[in-house]
């Protein structure tokens, strides 16, 4: 049997109540899997656990159940093969870009003399157009430059899996956007695999090939698992005049205000089967509630 | 008439006999005319040679400890009580005590000099290291840094800032203090000079060197402060 590139096997959180009572359990018997290569964008409202998931990805984080494998070994502790970009950039504020994105390929690549590593932080720090900016300390730079210092620290390690929780949340609208088509650029030259937290929408059509839908805690699942099947390249200007954008972007919609909560386990509910939705291929309009669920077979 | 006029009493000296004296003084600050008469150069350089060594013995100590209690809540509940007994001792009272031990005038006061700049060194660093923001740690988790390492190059440089700030309290209290000390153990120091002056009635020199602990007590600290600019960092 092959395995997938990342597998999850039911992946739980659960808090212990402080007096000893019923505890408070996240998520329940998460599983999905990722193949080499894609990029896939989770969905939900606060409180779903999906940065745990990802901390859990990371080895930041302990699951309370289930298994996480990567290349068909268990991912037990933090790696740089799992390279992380977090909302609020997380670079070290004594160091200067370049010295940040160092801080990285020095980790990464130990035995590399100064020289080596030097041009290749340069390197990926040019790619993301901030070559002018290497020796200005992250105060010096606004939050989009910040994260695409940050982006440059990431990719510069060539991890295995890049695992981004919401990157772009702290950005304005039209900053976003531009740091967007950027990834889009630096990941089409790497094709690593990604696993993106997001809140926007656009965002995650724009950027994924796969989106998940996580319904309200506690005990949040995966539901459903949306294919973005518009063609690449993609950018903001044509995505959204592609025949299935607007599908699509109802279908999520309609997900985060509706169902995801209709979905939503209580204690002892019965896990809703994943199904794969491909609304840009369909030929209806946005199925109704029933229709999805009619499908999960549940 | 009858006092052969001499004056009633003893006036604090006018500020025109203080500048003579400290200019005369400042003119020839090291010259040494045996125990009971040493420029001021000399007084003020055997004090903060005190000082330097009771401080940096301190510093020595006080990080490292400060580093492990600041990473290890075990550490910390292990080590809190004695630090909080410890502390509120005032310095001067491990005197007795130092020169019986070290049976030494002179390392006694280097002892109360280190004993007084542990605590806010320690404290500090404590602080800086346990503050220290998680997301800069979980970089250094996710580039799978040793614990080495990360204290190295993650935690040092983010808690520098506090641990100079207990660093220049620590050099503060230990300046205050020398003073009283070298007044107790006598034999050089600015704190003899001090004393000795005083017995010698000239007040005129006690007015001087309080000036001078004054001084070189705001160049210590601003020595550190130019320090702390170097490891500052903005947000």
């Amino acid at each position: 049997m092959s395995h997938s590139f990342l597998e999850i096997q039911g992946l739980s959180k659960r808090f212990p109540a402080a007096n000893g009572g019923e505890g408070l359990t996240v998520f329940e018997n998460v599983s999905l899997n990722i193949e080499k290569g894609e990029f896939v964008c989770v969905i939900g409202h606060s409180g779903c656990g999906k940065s745990t998931i990802l901390n859990v990805l990371a080895g930041l984080d302990e699951a309370s159940d289930g298994l996480v494998f990567m290349n068909g070994k268990e991912v037990a502790g933090p790696s740089l093969d799992r390279g992380v970009i977090f909302q609020n950039y997380s670079l070290l504020p004594w160091l200067s870009s370049l010295k940040n994105v160092e801080f990285g390929v020095k980790a990464r690549w130990p035995s590399w003399s100064k020289e080596q590593i030097r041009d290749h932080s340069m390197r990926y720090l040019e790619l993301v157009g901030l070559k002018e900016a290497a020796l200005r300390k992250p105060a010096e730079l606004s939050g989009g430059m910040r994260q695409r210092v940050s982006i440059a620290r990431a990719f510069a390690t060539q991890p295995q899996l890049l695992l981004m929780d919401e990157p772009f949340g702290a950005l304005d609208a039209l900053t976003r956007g531009v740091i967007q088509e950027e990834l889009i650029k630096i990941w089409s030259e790497s094709k690593q695999t990604v696993f993106m937290i997001t809140h926007d929408v656009d965002e995650a059509i724009l950027l994924s090939d796969r989106i998940l839908l996580m319904t309200n805690g506690p005990y949040a699942r995966i539901a459903e698992s949306v294919k973005v099947s518009i063609p690449r390249p993609r950018n903001r200007n044509s995505v959204i005049h592609d025949p299935g954008y607007y599908k699509i972007r109802n279908h999520l919609v309609d997900f985060l205000v509706n169902r995801s909560k209709e979905l939503a386990g209580a204690s002892g509910a019965e896990a809703i089967e994943t199904v794969a939705v491909d609304p840009a291929h369909d030929d209806g309009a946005v199925r109704a509630p029933e229709a999805v669920l009619a499908k999960t077979g549940s | 008439m009858l006092m052969g006029g001499a004056e009633q009493e003893a006036r604090v000296p006018p500020p025109s006999d203080i500048i003579a004296l400290a200019l005369d003084e400042l003119g020839n600050p090291f010259y040494d005319a045996g125990p009971n008469d040493k420029g001021i150069g000399i007084q003020l350089g055997y004090s903060i040679y005190r000082v330097m060594a009771g401080f940096l013995m301190a510093a020595a100590i006080a990080i490292p400890i400060g580093f492990v209690v600041g990473m290890s809540p075990l550490m910390y509940k292990a080590l809190n009580p004695f630090i909080q007994v410890l502390r509120p001792i005032s310095p001067l009272a491990w005197m007795p005590l130092a020169l019986f031990v070290i049976k030494d005038s002179e390392a006694s006061a280097i002892f109360v000099i280190f004993i007084c700049s542990i605590w806010p060194m320690l404290i500090n660093t404590a602080f800086g290291v346990a503050s220290v923001r998680r997301d800069w740690v979980n970089v250094a988790r996710t580039h799978e840094l040793s614990p080495f390492k990360t204290a190295l190059t993650v935690i040092l440089p983010a808690a520098a800032p506090t641990i100079l700030t207990g660093m220049r309290i620590s050099i503060g209290i230990a300046w205050l203090v020398i003073v009283a000390a070298e007044m107790l153990v006598g034999g050089t120091g600015i704190g003899y000079y001090v004393w000795n002056e005083w017995n010698n009635l000239d007040l005129a020199s006690v007015i001087f060197s309080i000036l001078m602990i004054g001084i070189v007590g705001m160049v210590l600290d601003l020595m550190l402060s130019a320090v702390s600019r170097f490891v500052q960092y903005k947000e």
